[in-house]
């Protein structure tokens, strides 16, 4: 990018040689020059994320102000007082406590089921020796190419026939066993070395025990990985929800703030309040998860999803 | 998906192990496979199979359904509400992909680029709204966008000027849903990114260096070669995705003013689920897939021209 000026002057290629013999004065003057791009690059940056942070921070503003001051020509950071009562109020007006309580109950049991269920395939197809193995993993992979709409409407007439429309486990079941959770984690197994196995095998260790003492706690960044991933699909996740909830008792926060955000007379600062609320374990994870992210969407291949 | 031929491979090669080996783990095999296999026949093997044949069927939510053949795809052909959103969706594409891959590509290199501090700390708040809930942020970008909303109210202060109804607007809207969703969406691609480039060999750069190479002809001579299998991953996976936008114009516009954001997705939603077309929206689902697959295909088969798998 812009960032970076030539560090190294266009000279013939005689390398060491060349740089040894450029005069000291310059190569103070380069570094000097250098120093000075760097810094303009790191501030002009953080410009960037903080302009790119607005809306965030927009968010948190307007949900402190009075109902009255959301829309302000000029615009102001603050209303006349700051009202953290809003927080409160956004949490009894529609229940949007219980928005909260049934997400992260759907969450975390579907995350739960999620790791469980592709551990133990995950496990199957790393270690075990069975028929049909390569097809079966095939197979797998290429359920992951069918978009999601292909399967909500005759998900929705099975929901139907069996009466789980407006249930917990129409949100958490439909979504619990992803081809995407086995070849992650199988993916994991296969870089961990066999011999470590060995010592629990000569024991007489079944393949439960194996799995549950020594592959798991090697694995375990990439089943955090798998689970902040699961947990925030879940968190998220709308279309399916939208389709297969209405019953306000069952809804999650997604359905909440779109409930809140089609009233009538909006109350924007509680709107606000709310959409803060709902970003609070998301924002939480991240960070938690921030040394693995990298790695992690590296290793899972998580990108534009 | 760069995985893919590797993992091919891999696979190939536990089979043979499996036949060369002892006769195989059959039992314990059956054990650890059931609760995944049984969960993806159940939703998801089951429901791709059951959409193909609603889709030859008028079928109602309530009441029966009958065989109608092709005609639910003909019907599709023929209505100008159905061309309207395959045209919404390939235009929201068109504006969405090459805006995210370029922004989260050039945003990658200048966090990595030499003498920029607290790496981890861009890289975490680029990608924050990629986790954060969709119509929360879709939440946000409707206050900030509407009369009277920041901008407007800037606009109003600096200039003096209304700024247009951006939701409300047939010209504005669409630019709206993919302002939000390139503000949300690039964070993942970003990473991906800088995974890439943080695995560029420095040896070959600095090499470069010394024989006179400069930041730009470093870069697209050896860096972007070298990070092509992350840009074609990036760009298979973000293509794919964004065919199937519907959140953000869903709540943001509601597919609207008149029908000017109405995408593929919430063209199926609105014919499933308000008039509970069933069929009609399984066939749309399967034009929907069958663009996609298309497309991907198409990438696979294009990147030979331009993917460096060689190291």
């Amino acid at each position: 990018m812009t960032s970076e000026t030539p560090t190294f002057t266009p000279t013939p290629a005689l390398g060491a040689a060349a740089v040894a013999t450029t005069p000291h004065r310059s190569s103070a003057a380069r570094k000097v020059r250098s120093r000075v791009t760097s810094v303009v690059s790191q501030i002009l940056l953080s410009l960037v994320a903080l302009l790119f942070l607005v809306p965030i921070i927009w968010m948190l503003l307007s949900a402190l102000k009075p109902s009255a001051e959301v829309f302000t020509v000029p615009p102001k950071l603050f209303g006349s007082e700051v009202k953290f009562s809003n927080f409160v109020e956004a949490w009894n007006y529609l229940p949007f406590g219980r928005f909260i309580v049934n997400t992260l109950f759907v969450a975390g049991i579907g995350t739960f089921i999620t790791l469980i269920a592709s551990a133990m395939s995950g496990y199957a197809f790393a270690r075990l020796n069975f028929k049909f193995q390569g097809g079966l993993f095939v197979l797998y992979l290429s359920t992951l190419i069918v978009p999601q709409e292909v399967i909500v409407i005759p998900m929705f007439l099975v929901m139907q026939r069996l009466g789980w429309v407006n249930s917990y486990q129409a949100l958490i079941l439909p979504w619990a066993f992803t081809a995407f959770g086995t070849f992650l984690l199988r993916q994991f197994f296969l870089t961990i070395p066999r011999e470590l196995e060995e010592a629990a095998k000569i024991d007489g260790c079944g393949h439960i025990r194996i799995l549950r003492s020594v592959i798991i706690p090697i694995a375990a960044p990439a089943l955090a990985v798998l689970a902040v991933f699961t947990f925030l699909s879940y968190w998220n996740s709308f279309l399916w929800p939208l389709i297969i909830i209405n019953d306000t008792d069952k809804m999650t926060v997604p359905l909440g703030l779109e409930l809140f955000l089609g009233q009538q007379g909006q109350r924007w600062e509680l709107l606000m309040a709310a959409a803060t609320i709902s970003m609070v374990p998301t924002v939480i994870l991240v960070l938690a998860l921030q040394k693995y992210l990298v790695r992690g969407i590296a290793l899972s291949g998580l990108g534009g999803r | 998906m760069t995985v893919l031929p590797a993992d091919v491979t891999a696979a190939a090669a536990t089979a043979t192990q499996a036949r060369r080996g002892r006769r195989g783990d059959g039992k314990a095999a059956t054990g650890f496979m059931a609760p995944s296999m049984l969960g993806l026949l159940a939703f998801t093997a089951f429901p791709i199979v059951a959409s193909l044949i609603i889709g030859f069927y008028n079928w109602p939510v309530i009441g029966s359904h009958t065989f109608i053949g092709l005609k639910n795809y003909e019907n599709l052909l023929t209505s100008k509400e159905f061309h309207t959103a395959i045209l919404n969706t390939f235009v929201f594409v068109l504006l969405y992909v090459p805006l995210n891959i370029v922004i989260s590509l050039g945003l990658a290199v200048w966090i990595g680029s030499k003498g920029i501090r607290l790496r981890g700390l861009y890289r975490t708040i680029f990608f924050i709204p990629a986790v954060t809930p969709v119509v929360a942020n879709a939440a946000i970008f409707s206050l900030i966008l509407s009369p009277n909303g920041l901008i407007d109210s800037l606009m109003q202060t600096w200039f003096g000027v209304q700024a247009p109804n951006f939701l409300g607007s047939k010209t504005w809207a669409m630019p709206a849903v993919v302002m939000l969703s390139i503000w949300q969406g690039f964070g993942y691609n970003m990473l991906v990114f800088s995974a890439a480039l943080d695995a560029v060999p420095t040896s070959l750069t600095e090499a470069a260096a010394i024989d006179g190479a400069g930041t730009v002809a470093r870069f697209f001579r050896i860096v972007l070669p070298l990070i092509t299998p992350s840009i074609f991953f990036a760009v298979v996976l973000t293509l794919i995705s964004s065919f199937q936008v519907f959140t953000q114009a869903y709540v943001l516009t509601g597919g609207g003013p008149g029908n000017a954001t109405t995408t593929m997705v919430v063209y199926l939603y609105e014919q499933g689920f308000q008039f509970y077309k069933m069929g009609l929206a399984s066939a749309v689902a399967w034009v929907l897939f069958i663009i996609i697959l298309v497309i991907t295909v198409f990438q696979f088969i294009g990147q030979k021209r331009w993917v460096h798998y060689d190291q």
